[in-house]
């Protein structure tokens, strides 16, 4: 389903990014997302993964290089679910609708199926302090599915969630994503994660953020829980934890 | 709800602070009759006296009334101008740290200069009425809502801004959407001070003005005068009555618009 020839939904061409302080976050990164192909960046906490999301978004500018993104609107799924407590899930997935100048009418129909699509028929009412760390994670997905974006931001959504709910959130993702197509860019520091969900694995180093490792994960999807025993899957995630090993000197 | 509480129901809540109360009116007593053992005691009279002066009497307890009326409507009003103008200032601050640098040197003075030494230029300018004494609840109830409000507005999260950012939102948007409604708790606390507050400023206002309508001030300057001592604490519970109303309204309504959301307060 990966199609080579389409315009590629994001490109980093050597991009570097160095902070005010001198910190230098990442060191000429170069990778591409295509429309249907959901890349994860796995890598050392504080490596400058997250850094790659917040240019990608256009939240910072990198000191050096190029980026290229084929549409502007872009999904966001951040650590945290960010989501607005004094407004009720039906209102948080309606936000950037609000935003975008989307009339109230098509709000209400595509939040009803946004909220139908990620499983939360019945919370609409509900405020997100009511909600579990997983619901909260659903409504922060529904938001950006909203729009309906060409690429999918996710900056280590699940890392906070128990590994029952996470498992449960990953199969939900593909899911979606099989069903929107849309270019995914994942950041994680879970290897199985990565290589369950993802057609391609990048490894990072310590900072400055340098790509080491570069995986094709061949398996067909819908991909089911089975998976996660093939033994090409545990030899996959062997050598991405080898490459990781290796870039963190 | 906390553990004492949930086994000891309203006993749990309640009961401390009874206790504290018979306490203190115990110790009351026993001043009394330490002070002077007579029925008619002009410096320490007895609870049971200031009970049956105040709330026996009828006239006596609605010239109370009347009274806290008259300090009511000027505690309100000063304190909605207060709102209205602190909200405005603290936006203002907000949206600039010039402008914040150029006010708040003024707002931490409005705090600092005794209010008893306002009042008597107060009433000097504009008189000694209605005006007068809601512009000493202004001033005296102003700086909590402004410094509470504008911490507010500058305590949002940064993940919530980010949304914000990435879709471009006006600064109009982002104070509408964002800033105000992160600010609603913080602004509620603000408030529930400044109630207080201005329940304090229009009783001092009339107090020193002591002419025009009588306030609660005007009141209590009265008895003291002509040594009503029980009729005094009257006027003493009722203002702290009022101050405590006040407060609640406050709390209530901030509930009523934060609580579905808000843990706190």
């Amino acid at each position: 389903m990966t199609s080579l020839t389409s315009t590629p939904a994001l490109t980093f061409d050597k991009v570097s990014m160095i902070f005010p302080d001198g910190t230098k976050a990442l060191d000429q990164v170069s990778l591409t997302v295509r429309p249907g192909e959901f890349v994860s960046i796995v890598g050392p906490s504080g490596c400058g993964k997250s850094t790659v999301l917040r240019i990608a978004s256009g939240l910072l500018n990198p000191s050096d290089g190029h980026v290229e993104l084929d549409d502007q609107n872009i999904g966001y799924v951040f650590q945290d679910a960010t989501l607005l407590p004094w407004r009720s899930v039906q209102k948080n997935i309606e936000l950037f609708m609000e935003l975008e100048g989307v009339d109230k009418e098509t709000r209400r129909k595509n939040a009803a199926l946004a909220i139908e699509l990620v499983g939360l028929s019945g919370f609409e009412k509900h405020h997100p302090i009511r909600l579990s760390g997983g619901m909260r994670m659903r409504v922060s997905l529904a938001r950006s599915l909203t729009l309906h974006p060409g690429l999918f931001l996710f900056d280590e959504p699940f890392g906070a969630l128990d590994e029952i709910t996470r498992e449960r959130l990953n199969d939900e993702l593909i899911a979606l994503f099989l069903r929107e197509r849309f270019g995914g860019l994942f950041i994680t520091h879970s290897i199985s994660e990565a290589t369950f969900l993802s057609t391609r694995v990048l490894v990072m180093s310590d900072r400055p953020g340098r790509i080491v490792g570069d995986f094709e994960i061949p398996f067909e999807y819908p991909r089911n829980e089975e998976l996660r025993y093939d033994p090409l899957f545990a030899e996959l995630s062997g050598n991405i934890s080898q490459a990781l090993r290796d870039g963190h000197s | 709800m906390s553990r004492t509480n949930l086994r000891y129901g309203w006993l749990g809540t309640g009961g401390p602070p009874a206790l504290v109360f018979v306490t203190f009116v115990g110790a009351w007593y026993g001043y009394s009759a330490l002070v002077g053992p007579t029925e008619r005691n002009i410096s320490s009279p007895y609870p049971h006296a200031v009970v049956q002066t105040v709330f026996g009497d009828l006239s006596n307890l609605s010239e109370l009334l009347k009274a806290t009326w008259v300090t009511t409507k000027v505690a309100s009003v000063g304190l909605l101008i207060a709102m209205a103008v602190g909200i405005l200032f603290a936006v203002l601050m907000s949206q600039a740290k010039w402008i914040e640098r150029s006010f708040y040197p003024y707002a931490v003075l409005l705090q600092t200069v005794p209010i008893l030494a306002l009042v008597p230029l107060i009433g000097l300018r504009w008189g000694f009425g209605f005006k007068s004494r809601v512009i000493v609840c202004v001033i005296i109830s102003l700086f909590p809502i402004i410094t509470n409000t504008l911490f507010g507005l500058k305590s949002t999260e940064r993940g919530h801004g980010d949304l914000f950012l990435l879709h471009d939102a006006p600064r109009l948007t982002r104070l509408r959407k964002l800033h105000f409604p992160a600010a609603l708790p913080a602004m509620f606390t603000g408030f529930r001070i400044s109630a207080g507050l201005s329940v304090i400023g229009a009783i001092v206002g009339d107090f020193f003005f002591g002419r025009g309508e009588k306030g609660l001030g005007i009141k209590i300057r009265d008895y003291t005068n002509f040594l009503e001592t029980e009729m005094l604490i009257g006027g003493i519970i009722l203002s702290a009555l009022l101050g405590i109303a006040m407060f609640q309204v406050f709390g209530f309504v901030g509930r009523a618009i934060t609580g579905a959301w808000h843990d706190g307060a």
